[in-house]
């Protein structure tokens, strides 16, 4: 009876979509809740590493790389500030009013965009306008065969000199901020 | 058969570690140069590989200390790259101009399913790679040193 | 109803930045929030049985899943490491100053 009714619910979306999902909502929870802040990274991981297979399994092969290596690296970073702090334990509780706040808040976000998902196309039939273009014409206008790459450095090609433009600035503030000379 | 653990004058971790690294961390360069290089054939290009390349000389940051990382690579030299690679991305966009916009695939396509094909791919993932890869070493060499300048 | 699992995900990182009083634990939350839009890009972009988007020598591949999402997404991974970086140093910072990760003491001694 239950069994049927969650086959219903699912339908033919793949059933490990749902458990790694589960997997990484549990997962930031724990992340969140926890008192020792170095657990609260280790679990921030994980979520990050099952990122990572859902992009497997939703055949974007480029995408899990990228998130795997850069899981890693945000991993070295988040732990090099919490090691060797003093105070590792989050302490003190919070107010209940900005618990009862952010509820109502959360509670609202879901309603508007559950009634906003049925505009959506439905979970497995995209609409590919212009994709179409890019899968039909990919090849012979650029020569590449991931699609991907030639998605990222020909076709929007722009849109990567401005992300590039914005990774720049970030590393160029993080250096500014973390600078020795000039300091008192 | 005393159970102390290894005293020794040299940073970094022990020397299981040290002996692991000097085995793994040119095999990681290497992968992340392969990443790079193959970007337009099989998935990775630019980004991938440029962070995979940062984290070879992360690796020999963490397992021998960070003298040995900075006699590779220095601070300066990582920024000095990073600006590079931004400068020979602009230049491959502006060289379009030749024969007409912002960003034309000026060069020869070549043949599908080769190395050297897709004309201006490949250089402008060398230059992303550089990019990202001499980046954010720059950045995590910046957190680590700070703990010399910090508080004492 | 796969959507509504993501939207919860975001709601846990937005959860975690209103309430935590940790500066560590809020650049946490920004971090599951992030995940979770790029997860919600992705998961549009599927389709069912599809392949991924990279041509096969000899043959020819039907139904490849969309290719601009993930190309947004890609640059858009390595954007989310670098404000994080950015994010830390600042935190960093704070604490060599103040000598405290939590927001409301800073608040305090700031007056």
């Amino acid at each position: 009876m239950f069994l049927e009714w969650v086959a219903s619910l699912i339908g033919e979306e793949p059933i490990e979509l749902y458990i790694l999902l589960v997997f990484m909502i549990a997962a930031a929870i724990i992340a969140v809740e926890i008192e020792d802040l170095l657990s609260s990274i280790v679990a921030v991981g994980a979520v990050g590493l099952g990122l990572s297979i859902t992009f497997l399994t939703l055949k974007a092969p480029d995408l899990a790389i990228v998130q795997l290596v850069v899981e890693i690296l945000c991993l070295i970073i988040l732990i090099r500030a919490t090691i060797k702090r003093d105070i590792t334990q989050v302490k003190g509780r919070q107010r209940f009013i900005t618990i009862l706040t952010s509820l109502t808040f959360i509670v609202l976000f879901l309603v508007l965009a559950w009634s906003s998902l049925k505009n959506l196309p439905e979970f497995g039939y995209p609409i590919m306008k212009v994709a179409k273009n890019y899968l039909g014409e990919g090849l012979a206008r650029t020569g590449a065969t991931n699609l991907v790459t030639s998605v990222i450095l020909d076709f929007r090609a722009y849109d990567t000199l401005g992300e590039v433009t914005v990774l720049f600035a970030a590393i160029i503030g993080a250096l500014a901020v973390l600078r020795k000379i000039g300091r008192k | 058969m005393s159970n102390k653990p290894i005293k020794s004058n040299e940073k970094g971790m022990t020397l299981i570690v040290k002996t692991i690294t000097r085995f793994t961390v040119g095999l990681i360069l290497l992968f992340g140069i392969y990443i790079v290089l193959h970007g337009h054939l099989s998935p990775g290009g630019g980004f991938a590989g440029g962070v995979i390349i940062a984290l070879s000389f992360i690796h020999l940051m963490l397992a021998f200390g960070k003298e040995v990382a900075l006699k590779k690579l220095s601070q300066s030299m990582a920024s000095f790259f990073e600006s590079l690679g931004a400068i020979i991305f602009i230049s491959i966009a502006v060289l379009g101009f030749l024969g007409g916009y912002f960003f034309l695939n000026f060069l020869n396509k070549g043949e599908a399913f080769q190395l050297f094909s897709a004309g201006i791919i490949p250089l402008a993932n060398i230059a992303i790679g550089f990019k990202v890869g001499a980046g954010l070493f720059a950045v995590l060499l910046g957190l680590v040193l700070l703990k010399i300048g910090g508080k004492e | 109803m796969i959507y509504l699992l993501c939207l919860i995900l975001f709601c846990v990182g937005l959860y975690c930045i209103i309430t935590k009083r940790n500066l560590i634990k809020i650049i946490i939350g920004i971090g599951i929030v992030e995940y979770a839009i790029n997860l919600f890009f992705i998961l549009i972009a599927y389709r069912i049985r599809g392949r991924a988007p990279i041509l096969a020598q000899d043959q020819v591949i039907e139904n490849m899943v969309d290719p601009l999402p993930q190309a947004i997404v890609l640059t858009a991974i390595v954007i989310g490491l670098a404000v994080t970086a950015l994010l830390v140093a600042i935190a960093i910072r704070i604490y060599e100053k103040y000598g405290t990760f939590d927001i409301e003491k800073i608040k305090r001694l700031k007056g």
